[in-house]
């Protein structure tokens, strides 16, 4: 049972069925940013997307190889741990099952590694199975930097600091090993619909 | 970066507001008691849930303004028009009441003296919050890591903290501050005026091969604006270190 607030009340009729917002979120019609440190510039033409780890053999695409995959139209909501959900976000971008096509790995888990030098963990059955993406359009548009441009990770149904910006590589392995924020208390799996914020929550 | 791991449970407690303190028309200070307060460092926020008789729930994030003092935490909320939390606070919460709250939380955006420095510290309105616990920490550990504090604010009465501001502009040794309004300063202002943009960061930033520790923190534009032109006049990126602070929760 919570603490109830004198005097505190809802201020706006909900804009969402409840069974589209997370505990404990509220909807925003911005796309804030938030990330660590300055926004990496990274060219198309020395972009690289890796595969490696515990793989049978890595794999690497050029923007040209990647952007050639085929790609799906993903419209879906987006939940972040400060708070603010963003619905029927439009991307497009490669699963991460053609990624994984072939591939032959024994791994359970996955580190994102970005440009940048930022990290998060996800079980491997969470990238799989259509519920993962590279995303590189939002909107119809190339992906902005600030953004995570020229591609980004993007896991919906995970709150947002699992979805990498400015992925440089996945990396299969068979232990699980905490990312950035995840080694700063923040919930090392990050279910939005489990309010699994920070650790031990 | 070193780390600090905080891998405890974070549980909510029911804090009670001791001191309010109006900082500018739409900003207020909120003093509150948290009984077990684990203590934090400068730079880390706390959560704030409400919750209504109907059940109904929010929650946001608070900067926390001051360094660690037994159980007692200062957050600096500014009033938003559209917002359901931020009025509640600054206009309906009196001293006495309580609420719930739970922290430290983020590990990263953080400040001790032994970072070292020198202290680069970045701001766009409320977004000084937490810088203001990091420079109050310097002084309070009467460390001497040379400090300067660039802040912007939209006009004369939207600056935060402007008393104890100019005190230490004044009587602290090595604490460089510098104001900046970006729509119209105060009657008989001789000083800068206008963004924060690169040729200001030049000018007033240290230089890359001083390797200031740069902490930004705002609305997403000042922050992208501040952090690449950090970046592109030759700072390192890794020593470059953001956190939005804004209307959109982000």
């Amino acid at each position: 049972m919570s603490f109830i607030s004198r005097g505190f009340q809802r201020r706006q009729a909900p804009v969402a069925p409840s069974d589209r917002l997370p505990p404990g979120q509220y909807v925003t019609r911005d796309f804030p940013v938030l990330s660590a440190g300055p926004t990496p510039r990274i060219g198309l033409d020395e972009w690289r997307l890796e595969l490696i780890g515990e793989v049978d053999r890595p794999r690497s695409w050029s923007w040209q190889e990647f952007t050639a995959l085929p790609a799906e139209e993903i419209t879906d909501d987006i939940h972040c741990v400060t708070k603010w959900s963003k619905l029927d976000t439009a991307w497009t971008g490669v699963p991460i099952d053609a990624l994984l096509d072939g591939v032959e790995t024994s791994a359970a888990f996955v580190v994102a590694h970005s440009y940048g030098g930022y990290t998060t963990n996800l079980p491997l059955d969470d990238l799989a199975g259509g519920k993962a993406w590279v995303a590189y359009r939002y909107d119809g548009e190339p992906l902005e930097p600030e953004h995570g441009g020229p591609a980004r990770l993007l896991v919906p149904h995970l709150y947002f600091w699992k979805s990498a910006k400015w992925l440089r590589a996945l990396e299969l392995r068979a232990d699980d090993a905490p990312g950035f924020w995840e080694g700063y208390g923040y919930h090392n799996y990050g279910d939005p619909w489990r309010e699994q914020r920070y650790s031990g929550d | 970066m070193a780390r600090a791991a905080i891998l405890r449970r974070l549980t909510w407690a029911i804090a009670e507001l001791v001191d309010r303190t109006d900082e500018t028309p739409r900003v207020r200070s909120l003093t509150l008691d948290v009984p077990d307060w684990p203590g934090h460092l400068p730079g880390q926020h706390l959560d704030v849930r409400l919750t209504a008789e109907d059940g109904y729930q929010a929650q946001r994030s608070y900067s926390i303004a001051r360094p660690v003092d037994g159980n007692r935490v200062t957050i600096t909320v500014e009033h938003l028009d559209d917002g359901e939390v931020s009025p509640y606070l600054t206009d309906v919460l009196e001293v006495g009441d309580r609420m719930e709250l739970r922290g430290p939380i983020g590990g990263y955006f953080v400040w001790e003296p032994d970072r070292g420095g020198p202290l680069l510290l970045v701001a766009g309105g409320s977004g000084v919050a937490p810088l203001m616990a990091m420079l109050r920490e310097r002084l309070r550990a009467r460390n001497n890591v040379p400090v300067r504090m660039l802040l912007s604010w939209r006009s004369g009465e939207d600056v935060i903290y402007a008393d104890e501001l100019n005190a230490i502009a004044r009587d602290a040794t090595g604490v460089e501050i510098t104001h900046t309004f970006t729509r119209s300063a105060p009657d008989g202002w001789t000083g800068r005026t206008g963004r924060l943009e690169r040729e200001a960061l030049a000018a007033l930033a240290w230089t890359p091969s001083e390797r200031p520790l740069a902490y930004v923190c705002g609305p997403t534009g000042l922050v992208e604006a501040v952090a690449s032109a950090l970046v592109e006049l030759g700072h390192d990126p890794a020593r470059v270190l953001t956190e939005r602070f804004g209307p959109t929760g982000g």
